[in-house]
């Protein structure tokens, strides 16, 4: 039977809903569940899940409703009982903080507030943002879903008063060494950082860690800043405070190849900061950026490394190897696919992370050929259903990505669906190398490598059965200092039988050499 | 060097809309961080977001403002005094024989709730207009009588709020701006005719009331001279009350004021002790007493131009409605009232319960009320919670105040003045609306009341109240 019940003008925030849809769906007698707020996205969701009862044509986006297919009734009281104490819950855990329902309220409380970090739904984003930068207040804008046209305004505003607006779409920063949302605890030294990509940031700032460097600063511009359309002002609000910042000897900027106009203009101005710049347009040419007597990295690793041996006064050199060295690594990935059976030839890439999952297929690419994926290089590569269909020959799935994320919160704060992948892959006979990727830090799931390591043990088993052997190259991006452990993670990970590599540039080259023994 | 570098030499000190872990994460850093409950402006009304906007322009928002902080000095300069009683028709403006008030919002007949039929149609037959039920009902339906809100006549009432024309009141002058308000004298509680109930026993009542205890009441208040009411409701938030639902503590102050005065009147001893019984009797004495103090301290309110505050809440049984101080007092924004979250008495539940009645929220637009839940933990259980709940009821309407009260302060919030001076403009932000401690009436006239708890205005009415400001003044 399929219920529903509506509470009008009831408001929730997403992901807490997003929570307590997973919780309910575990309840027995229960197929399918939807607690959310009748936003489009959730009428579409429950008119493709069937959920869309008699009644449901009565909700809007203020309203709250719960949707299930279950058993009976009884069941369907107890996920209503089940919504309620979810909800309940968090109201009783917060009752000693008291939660201000404006920012003028928050200003009461604190009168120096100075950083926003602002994740409501993208539709109110903009308002939101605006306010609290018409009080100063510098804005990380972590809600997508922000149009360009909002994104521009904010953006001139924040540059007309010398504020941050990182974002939108933007998860990871660092400022006065305090990661905020999704960011690693990182060493704090002499490199500044600008970022147009969360996980591109997460993987330079931690390896910059690993390779006893430190940051000043960690300033995201979120991921459309170098279009054409907003100019890149807030790369350039950024440099300018960078080339004005004591603390900040080198600087490093990450970003996808910007439009070209707008890559000479920030290339030039960076040349002009007088200090020392690392450039990685993941994927870009090198040609331009060292025109202007900046340093081109190949790669997210190697932008770190180069930024650290800067900071140390060494050359920079670029790195394309193994830390292990390049015998070893030939040796293990020998190894690994002496075992395999004929037949499988395959990488499948399943990532969490967006632009380490970019930037794995852009080192790969004229190796494979071919890589299909929900983030093709080339739309011919498109994968027509990533979510559902299956695997195409070299397929790399970003499962941070809009069609994944519908519903349910992102895989580096929910792993689950990711981790169900790496053993649906596994059942593929063609499938030699499963290629992933582990963000630790504030902001991800407390232990994302327990899951990951259950299904890889898993899939490894699954694949043996049908006499073949699975390779699983893993990548751990974070440090030591990060609640959940690098070093921790990368142990769970190892011993579920996963190859681990030092960073992911290491991993998509492994997971190649693997391939060549084929 | 820019802004950008002064907050890289600075603290850094965050605040977090939406995602609470994101902010969980600031405070395992022990960074300093706020998280704001956030919703989106009237439950993602654009267009009411889109007034709220219109009237928050540099400008306009100066001049609301100051407004605003007029409202509040007004409120908060109030001197109310308890100066005398008489009869409704003796001083009660625009009263006549074939007038009756009634509480909330203007109503016809036709729409009005049970309770207030009830009260209605026992006010004609108390004043001998009608001699049964049935004739009372015609009389009422027939058009010769004049239906009017309390809040129209410098009055309020509780519940129904019926005033007819021979009924005693009090009089409340706040002698800051010389204007007065009035109030009946609270019969009690069971069958009482601001519940509906109108039978015998009901008529006896208000007969003593008006031929026994109103001529001593008002001999002794002659002699006494004025009372400060102010500071007799300060102090009984200091004992307990919270000045809506529970009148215990002033019930008990205000008699022991006029004690020797009620034994020095005129009258026999037996009248006299009828008289202080009556009081002594009724813990609720002292609410009819509060509220023309309230009404008299909000009305000098209205005529301050942009002023976003509110003057007025109350409800008829069909609708709430509020006033806003700077759009004056002809216009009223209503909405069907609600109905009341609470505890029942025994016998009773929800199916039996009227919406929302009365003026006597007249108490929370003036910062008393459910705004010093906090000051009476005694009635805190009744209403259905802890003392927490109270706490954070009261703590939760300074983000919709302008102001906090000079006189009216809550111990437990180390005497913190309570919330006070409603702005619609806040209430539309932060989607927190007023709390009200109320009680319930029956639906059927004659019940009387059984129960009490909490409940808001419905946010139709502040909706409608910025979009008139809007249309006003952008």
């Amino acid at each position: 039977m399929k219920r529903l019940e509506v509470r009008k003008n009831a408001y929730y925030d997403s992901v807490t809903l997003m929570i307590i849809s997973k919780e309910v769906k575990k309840i027995d007698g229960v197929q399918e569940a939807l607690v959310g707020m009748g936003t489009d996205l959730n009428r579409e969701l429950a008119g493709r899940t069937g959920l869309d009862t008699e009644g449901f044509d009565t909700v809007t986006a203020n309203d709250f409703f719960v949707a299930a297919e279950c058993d009976n009734e009884d069941t369907f009281e107890k996920v209503i009982a089940m919504v309620d104490e979810m909800l309940n819950k968090k109201a009783a855990k917060s009752k000693s903080d008291y939660f201000p329902p404006t920012l003028e309220g928050a200003l009461k409380i604190d009168p120096d507030l100075n950083l926003a970090i602002i994740s409501v739904p993208g539709r109110f984003a903009a308002e939101v943002a605006q306010s609290c930068l018409e009080h100063d207040i510098n804005v990380m804008l972590f809600s997508d879903n922000v149009t360009i046209e909002e994104e521009k305004a904010l953006k001139e505003y924040a540059y007309s008063r010398e504020l941050l607006l990182m974002g939108p779409d933007c998860g990871t920063a660092i400022i006065n060494n305090t990661p905020l949302a999704f960011a690693n605890v990182v060493k704090s030294g002499d490199i500044g950082l600008v970022c147009a990509s969360g996980t591109g940031a997460q993987e330079v700032s931690s390896i910059i860690d690993q390779q006893g460097g430190g940051i000043s600063q960690l300033l995201g511009t979120g991921g459309r800043d170098l279009k054409a359309e907003i100019g890149g002002l807030m790369m350039k609000l950024g440099l300018d405070a960078l080339k004005h910042d004591e603390h900040t000897r080198v600087i490093t900027l990450v970003s996808k190849p910007p439009a070209p106009e707008i890559a000479e203009e920030i290339l030039k101005l960076a040349a002009d900061t007088g200090k020392p710049v690392v450039v990685c347009f993941i994927g870009g040419e090198a040609a331009m950026i060292e025109k202007y007597g900046l340093t081109a990295a190949v790669s997210l690793e190697d932008a770190a490394k180069k930024a650290v041996a800067l900071s140390k006064g060494r050359k920079p050199e670029t790195f394309v190897s193994f830390d292990i060295g390049e015998e070893k690594a030939a040796e293990l990935a020998r190894a690994e696919s002496s075992r395999m059976k004929a037949g499988q030839k395959y990488i499948r890439g399943l990532y969490t992370g967006g632009t380490l999952c970019d930037e794995a297929m852009k080192l790969l690419i004229e190796d494979l050929g071919h890589i299909y994926s929900n983030i093709p290089l080339v739309p011919g590569d498109r994968l027509a259903d990533a979510k559902n269909g299956k695997a195409v020959e070299n397929t790399f799935l970003d499962f941070g990505d809009d069609e994944f994320t519908v519903g349910r919160p992102h895989p580096m704060i929910d792993p689950s669906l990711r981790a169900e992948r790496v053993v649906t892959e596994a059942e593929d006979p063609e499938t030699a190398v499963v290629l992933v990727d582990c963000v630790i830090g504030y902001g991800s799931h407390e232990d994302p490598a327990q899951e990951l390591s259950e299904a890889i043990v898993k899939a490894k088993e699954l694949a043996a059965k049908d006499g073949c052997y699975l390779a699983v190259v893993a990548t751990v991006c974070g440090t030591e200092g990060d609640p959940q452990s690098r070093s921790a993670t990368q142990r769970k990970l190892a011993e579920a039988g996963a190859v681990v590599m030092p960073s992911n540039a290491q991993a998509a080259r492994f997971a190649k050499l693997v391939l060549e023994n084929r | 060097m820019s802004k950008v570098n002064e907050l890289f030499g600075r603290k850094l000190s965050v605040v977090n809309f939406g995602i609470e872990s994101f902010y969980q994460d600031q405070v395992k850093q022990n960074t300093p961080a706020v998280h704001v409950d956030w919703k989106p402006i009237a439950g993602g009304d654009r267009k009411v977001a889109g007034y709220l906007r219109q009237l928050k322009k540099p400008e306009l928002l100066e001049k609301i403002t100051a407004a605003n902080k007029e409202a509040l000095s007004r409120i908060l300069g109030a001197q109310p005094y308890l100066v005398g009683m008489s009869t409704a028709g003796e001083s009660v403006p625009g009263m006549t024989p074939k007038t009756i008030l009634h509480a909330g919002p203007p109503v016809t007949w036709e729409n009005m709730c049970g309770p207030m039929k009830g009260a209605v149609m026992g006010g004609l037959i108390y004043e001998g207009l009608a001699s049964s039920l049935e004739e009372a009902e015609k009389l009422a339906a027939s058009g010769e009588i004049t239906f009017s809100p309390c809040h129209h006549h410098n009055a309020v009432g509780p519940m129904a709020g019926v005033v007819t024309y021979h009924m005693p009141v009090w009089k409340v002058v706040n002698k800051a701006f010389g204007n007065e308000a009035y109030c009946t004298m609270n019969e009690g509680l069971g069958k009482v005719l601001r519940f509906g109930a109108c039978d015998q026993e009901v008529f006896e009542r208000l007969r003593r009331m008006k031929e026994e205890y109103y001529p001593v009441l008002k001999e002794a208040l002659a002699l006494h001279g004025e009372i400060d009411m102010k500071v007799m409701i300060a102090e009984a938030l200091q004992m307990g009350d919270e000045g809506h639902n529970r009148n215990r503590a002033g019930t008990s102050l205000f008699i022991r004021k006029i004690m020797q005065d009620v034994y020095h009147t005129s009258f026999p001893r037996e009248q006299q002790d009828a008289a202080l019984k009556f009081l002594n009797d009724n813990d609720h004495t002292f609410l009819n007493l509060t509220m023309p103090t309230c009404k008299s301290t909000m009305d000098p309110t209205f005529d301050i131009p942009f002023s976003t505050i509110v003057s007025t809440m109350c409800r008829n049984g069909t609708e709430f409605g509020i006033r806003v101080a700077g759009l004056g007092r002809e216009q009223w924004f209503t909405a069907p009232a609600e109905y009341i979250r609470g505890l029942y008495f025994p016998g009773f539940s929800e199916e039996d319960a009227n919406r929302d009645i009365g003026d006597s929220c007249i108490t929370e637009t003036t910062g008393i009320g459910g705004f010093c839940m906090a000051a009476s933990p005694a009635i805190v259980q009744f209403v259905g919670g802890q003392v927490q709940d109270a706490i954070n009821y009261s703590s939760q309407m300074y983000e919709i105040t302008v102001g906090e009260g000079n006189a009216y302060k809550i111990p437990v919030l180390d005497f913190r003045g309570s919330a006070t001076g409603i702005d619609i403009m806040k209430v539309i932000e932060s989607g927190i609306r007023p709390i009200i401690n109320t009680g319930i009436a029956h639906k059927e006239y004659g019940v009387g009341q059984v129960g009490a708890g909490l409940v808001n205005p419905p946010e139709d009415c502040f909706k409608k109240a910025i979009a008139a400001c809007a249309q006003a003044w952008a």
